[in-house]
């Protein structure tokens, strides 16, 4: 008995020693936490309990016989955060450099089941350095065996990549399919293949960072939802998200007591629009005024910036809030940002959490980038998003609504549970100007003319009282009142119940 | 005698706000005029009427004579108040309006235009037993002339434009070799800035204060002086920080410049409110410097300690009413201090800072308890939260004015009072007003003209508070610890509550120990909950939380009732050795998992952790901040209408750049240092958002 116990807290001992003093002093001296030590801190304290910590692999070529470490690269179990259960895997860079083995792989499937199974989110911390090479086949099954995983799981539990190390080849394709990758500056990278590869096949000479740091992926590919500075940030950031999180698609979002009176009024945003319909302004404004403590987290912040995404609460529970942001390209609608803004509403959708879209839009933005980049199918996700989503729905149009846009920013016409306009909002199939030219063409040239018809048309349509006259517009409101009314008709929405017609899965235009 | 019925400001922001208070208290009905950028300005909203008197620019609008005399006849104003700046001092504007029947609310022309100019007013005041200066009263015509006059009146010697003001036009020769240069040089600059070239010489005074009289006559002759405002914090010749009394003059001295000031407004029939300004050596020799024939910024400090509104006694006056009192009534009580606040960016040079006011919220009018008793706050503001502070006028937007039975009183309610201003959505001075008020050589009244540029080299440059609250960062504040950590926790245990809960998590002893670091400070500051959690058992409780804590040894008790998404921490700290009692306010900001509290001048980022979090969080490699000297950043949204420069282009520092077009104004913004282009990033045209890249060099 004595000689087990021996044996098990050598094990444990060997186990927690990862690879070893020398290589967690390297982990260290390049501003990155062990496995464990990246556990403990996103957990509440004493929380976590591993499981497989004995697990070894089963290679016995090219002397990996030899060569076994407890756990084998990857740290997996559950704990808490802020008291509510999260599953993690957390790969181990010094052993192995975090490598995946059939083993390794196993161990993240185990505890993706178990976080399906009682319906918990499943956070992936990434720092690897591949496939166990050495293991050959073994290891692409054990990749393609998680990938697995996450589609079952997609949907059903949250699924959060932390990218914290490197991340390359065919592991990026784990993180790509969960719900939102965090990564950290500096220290992580995710690309299919690497710079030496790039080099060789097109002539580029690009740096890790430059081809997959976080900086590329948060602002030009928008692979990535945010990047953090350092792993402290991100691991105490990420658990400032899960407290967003329902724990899986059958739960409401959370509840969290909260200091804001949901009467708040704020008269400063009667000023938020300008005068001139031309001039931009911040619409995060509104988002932060409108939300519990102005506390809202944002995702890809960087990227496609023309839309605004991410999570706030209502009288302490999670919204997830879509708004147009006329500071950059005026607002419009393009390729990016209607991805951007599909793939969330569709998270939010997944995940029971009610949507609030603020809609400043002039329009899809004209080109031929745009076209030949496929804006038509692009467009169509965001459209198809809205539209097939069934979680209450409330718009707020504050200025501009133009064109098809309009009908695609959560319109009363997609199943809007609630539509507002305040009273600057112009709800038209285009702005004045460019519909006078149209409907006047014969005019064109005669500027009084052309100047008397605009104004004509202006008064006409660039208000919001024909749409509410349609009882496309619930209710003209003062934007002082927006967060009054947003909390009363959320909490009026609670127990909304609306199905879709059975079907083995949509179509959506991918 | 009645008042007028209905009175016309031709001016804005917070000065026209404040002329309004006074109308209204009266009962006269206020008209206000306004600009396109204006429309929506609290002045318009305050007002009982208001008219639109044209473009954005004063140009265009508030200094337009023939507008604004229209405005009064739309109106039926029968005086008009100009306020200060714009047509306040113009002669042309005065006598305009008398030609229209209007009341002018301001002294004679006579007066103005005396006074206006530099060297008259000057050989006024010396003719009628006034102290001036040493120097030569007259335009100088040639450098050698210049010289000549220095060496009879000994250096150092000031080189000044006769039309000069805010610092142009004015160079100081410390020896007899750089005087004809200075001449040269002050000159080219007054006749490109003024059109006037002519420039006088004196005596450079050293270690000067800048101290003036308030007097206040009628048009029945007779003339009081209400003591006296010491405005010798000045940067760049723009006051900044004035008081009222002066902690530097006896009675003796002040009695004598009150009564030359009163001479002085005498020899000029003066009638109305107006500003007789010395420069005070340090010897108490007081000297002639210019007579301000207007309200000045700074006239809430002498109302505060003398109970007169010098509006209200400005327009009595103008409606021909006897002053109500005479000198011997002139009594002086406690001591007054006014902050300028602007909207300016001490870290970009405190250039101007435009934008919307996304938050706003001054300190409460009234009472204001601290440690030094009881004070007294007077917010003269003109803006409101979602208002917007334009490019076109001048970035001050507000006059915090503090009153106590002591001087200290005074400063200790001015810099409670500063820390409770909330300002967001533009820069602003307030850090760097607090750092000031709060200066050991401040609060021992020991002032100069170049008290700033001594105590604050790098304000002239750029940085000012920051370096000032770098060095301070070095050793961790107590009290900010003790804010960050009670915010932490009130925080953690909210966040709790959350409900699917495995188990219920045990906060108090999860949060018994904590760890603070501070940003810029090496060691770690050991934060011990000595009182297990707060006082009252639920964190939702919108009343006092009380925590005790023990930082780095020392027992702290800390009371608050502030929530998270507050921007204003209002505490109460109990010291358990004598129970005594102090306040606390800081100015409280999350920026990811950081506490960024503001306090008296100074900000320090503090992260509150678990002892195990917090060791690892020393692992964390420190980041440098971008090196930003290589790139050339727009400094606000703006388009770009020229590019002055081609890459490859060696050049040198203050050679202009690009020109960047913001609401039809254009601003040159120049090289900082000599360099090469390496990159422009833009075209011309090209609309720029604030901090983005234009130019990068090699």
């Amino acid at each position: 008995m004595s000689n087990i116990q021996q044996q098990l807290d050598d094990r444990r001992e060997a186990a927690l020693a990862g690879g070893g003093s020398r290589r967690i002093e390297a982990q260290h001296s390049k501003g990155k936490l062990t496995a464990r030590e990246r556990l403990d801190v996103f957990f509440d304290k004493d929380t976590f309990e591993e499981w497989d910590m004995f697990v070894e692999h089963d290679c016995n070529d090219f002397g990996m016989q030899e060569n076994k470490i407890p756990g084998d690269g990857v740290v997996i179990g559950c704990g808490t955060v802020n008291g509510r259960l999260v599953f993690a895997f957390s790969q181990d860079f010094t052993v192995f450099g975090g490598s995946l083995s059939a083993a390794h792989a196993r161990k993240i499937c185990k505890v993706m089941d178990k976080a399906m199974l009682v319906g918990a989110p499943i956070v992936g911390i990434n720092d690897s350095g591949g496939a166990r090479i050495q293991e050959g086949v073994n290891s692409l099954a054990g990749y393609a065996d998680v990938f697995q995983k996450n589609v079952l799981a997609s949907g059903v539990v949250p699924q959060i990549s932390m990218i914290m190390g490197p991340c390359a080849g065919g592991a990026v394709y784990s993180p790509a399919m969960t719900d939102f990758i965090f990564m950290v500056r500096d220290n992580s990278y995710m690309f299919v293949t690497g710079p030496e590869v790039v080099k060789t096949v097109t002539q580029e000479d690009v740096t890790q960072e430059e081809l997959g740091g976080a900086t590329t992926h948060t602002s030009k590919s928008g692979v990535a939802d945010v990047a953090f500075d350092n792993d402290i940030e991100a691991l105490l950031q990420l658990r400032r998200f899960v407290d967003f999180l329902p724990p899986n698609n059958r739960e409401k979002p959370p509840f969290r007591p909260h200091f804001d009176d949901a009467d708040r009024s704020e008269p400063s945003l009667n000023t938020l629009v300008p005068e001139n319909p031309n001039v931009p302004y911040d619409i995060r404004e509104l988002i932060v005024k409108v939300v519990d403590e102005s506390d809202f987290f944002e995702l890809q912040p960087d990227y496609a910036a023309n839309i605004i995404t991410g999570f706030g609460r209502m009288q302490g529970s999670t919204v997830g809030f879509v708004a147009n942001q006329p500071m950059v390209l005026a607002g419009c609608l393009d390729i990016a940002s209607s991805r951007k803004a599909a793939r969330f509403v569709r998270f939010c959708d997944a995940f029971n959490i009610p949507i609030v879209t603020f809609v400043d839009v002039p329009g899809f933005l004209p080109g031929t980038a745009q076209e030949y980049g496929g804006i038509i199918k692009h467009g169509a996700k965001l459209l198809f998003a809205y539209a097939e989503a069934t979680v209450p729905k409330i718009t707020v149009i504050t200025r501009k609504a133009y064109g098809g846009a309009y009908d695609v920013m959560s319109s009363k016409h997609l199943r809007g549970d609630i539509n507002y306009a305040w009273p600057s909002a112009e709800i038209a199939v285009m702005g004045p100007k460019g519909a006078v030219e149209i409907i006047f063409r014969a005019d064109r040239n005669d500027e009084d003319k052309i100047q008397q018809r605009t104004e004509e048309y202006r008064e006409k349509f660039a208000n919001p009282l024909i749409a509410a006259g349609k009882g496309f517009i619930d209710d003209v409101i003062e934007p002082a009142e927006t967060r009054r009314r947003l909390c009363r008709d959320l909490a009026m929405l609670r127990n909304k119940d609306l199905t879709n017609p059975w079907k083995k899965h949509d179509n959506l235009p991918l | 005698m009645a008042l007028f019925n209905k009175i016309l400001i031709a001016n804005r922001g917070e000065i026209a706000c404040r002329i309004m208070r006074t109308c209204k208290r009266l009962g006269i009905t206020s008209v206000a005029v306004y600009s396109d950028a204006d429309r929506h300005a609290l002045h318009v909203a305050m007002a009982d009427e208001s008219i639109g008197i044209g473009g954005s620019t004063s140009a265009e609008s508030y200094l337009k004579i023939d507008t604004i005399i229209e405005a009064c006849k739309q109106s039926g104003a029968e005086a008009v108040h100009p306020g200060f700046g714009f047509l306040s001092e113009n002669a042309d504007f005065a006598l305009a309006l008398d030609k229209a029947g209007i009341t002018f609310i301001g002294p004679g022309t006579r007066a103005i235009e005396v006074m206006g100019d530099k060297i008259e007013s000057k050989k006024l005041a010396a003719t009628s037993g006034v102290n001036t200066v040493p120097g030569h009263a007259d335009a100088i015509d040639t450098p050698a002339e210049a010289h000549k006059i220095a060496a009879d009146i000994g250096c150092p010697v000031m080189l000044k434009a006769s039309a000069g003001g805010g610092g142009k036009g004015m160079r100081v020769a410390w020896t007899l070799d750089e005087v004809e240069e200075g001449f040269t040089s002050a000159q080219n600059e007054a006749r490109s800035s003024f059109g006037d070239d002519r420039v006088f010489v004196e005596k450079f005074i050293e270690r000067p204060r800048h101290i003036e009289i308030q007097v206040l006559a009628d048009s029945n002759g007779n003339c009081i002086a209400l003591g006296e405002r010491e405005c010798s914090i000045q940067r760049r010749h723009q006051k900044v920080i004035e008081e009222a009394p002066s902690p530097f003059l006896d009675e003796a001295t002040r009695q004598a410049m009150g009564e030359q000031a009163v001479t002085l407004a005498k020899a000029v029939d003066y009638q109305s409110a107006g500003t007789v300004e010395f420069i005070v050596d340090k010897d108490r020799n007081f000297y002639f410097l210019e007579m301000n024939t207007r309200l000045q910024v700074e006239h809430p400090v002498t109302e505060l300690i003398t109970g007169l509104d010098l509006v209200e006694q400005m327009i009595r006056v103008a409606a021909g009413h006897p002053l109500p009192l005479q000198q011997q009534d002139v009594k002086l009580s406690g001591w007054a201090i006014e902050a300028r606040v602007y909207a300016e960016d001490p870290e970009r040079n405190f250039m101007p800072s435009t934008g919307r006011l996304t938050r706003y919220q001054p300190p409460v009018e009234g009472v204001l308890t601290t440690d030094h008793g009881d004070g007294r706050v007077r917010v003269d503001t003109g803006v409101f939260e979602g208002g917007e502070i334009s490019m076109f006028y001048d970035p001050m937007i507000a006059k915090l004015v503090t009153h106590g039975d002591t001087r200290n009183a005074a400063i200790a309610a001015m810099s409670r009072a500063l820390d409770q201003y909330v300002i967001r959505g533009v820069s602003h001075n307030i850090p760097f007003l607090n750092a000031l008020v709060t200066h050991p050589a401040f609060i021992d009244g020991d002032l100069t003209t170049g008290f700033i540029d001594e105590h604050f080299p790098d304000s002239s440059g750029s940085k000012a508070t920051t370096e000032n609250a770098q060095t301070d960062q070095a050793k961790p504040d107590i009290q900010n610890i003790a804010i960050a950590a009670f915010a932490q926790l009130i925080d953690a245990q909210r966040s709790a509550q959350v409900d699917n809960q495995l188990r219920r998590t045990h906060t108090a002893q999860e949060t018994a120990a904590l760890v603070a670091l501070v940003k810029g400070v090496t060691e770690s500051v050991a934060v011990e909950l000595t009182e297990p959690a707060f006082a009252t058992s639920d964190a939702r409780q919108n009343g006092q939380n009380a925590i005790s804590l023990r930082i780095d040894g020392n027992e702290i008790q800390l009371s608050s009732d502030w929530t998270p998404g507050n921007l204003l921490f209002d505490g109460k700290i109990i010291h358990p050795g004598d129970s005594s009692e102090s306040y606390v306010v800081a100015q409280i900001d999350r920026a990811a998992t950081h506490w960024i509290v503001t306090r008296a001048g100074k900000s320090q980022s503090i992260q509150v952790l678990r002892p195990e979090v917090a060791a690892l969080a020393r692992l964390m490699p420190e980041k440098a901040p971008p090196d930003l000297s290589k790139f050339l950043l727009s400094p606000m949204p703006g388009l770009l209408v020229k590019i002055s420069v081609n890459e490859g282009e060696a050049v040198k520092a203050g050679q202009e750049l690009v020109v960047v077009e913001a609401m039809k104004m254009e601003n040159a913004l120049m090289a900082e240092q000599d360099g090469v282009v390496k990159s422009v990033n833009h075209e011309e045209g090209a609309s720029l958002s604030v901090d983005e890249v234009i130019i990068e060099f090699a």
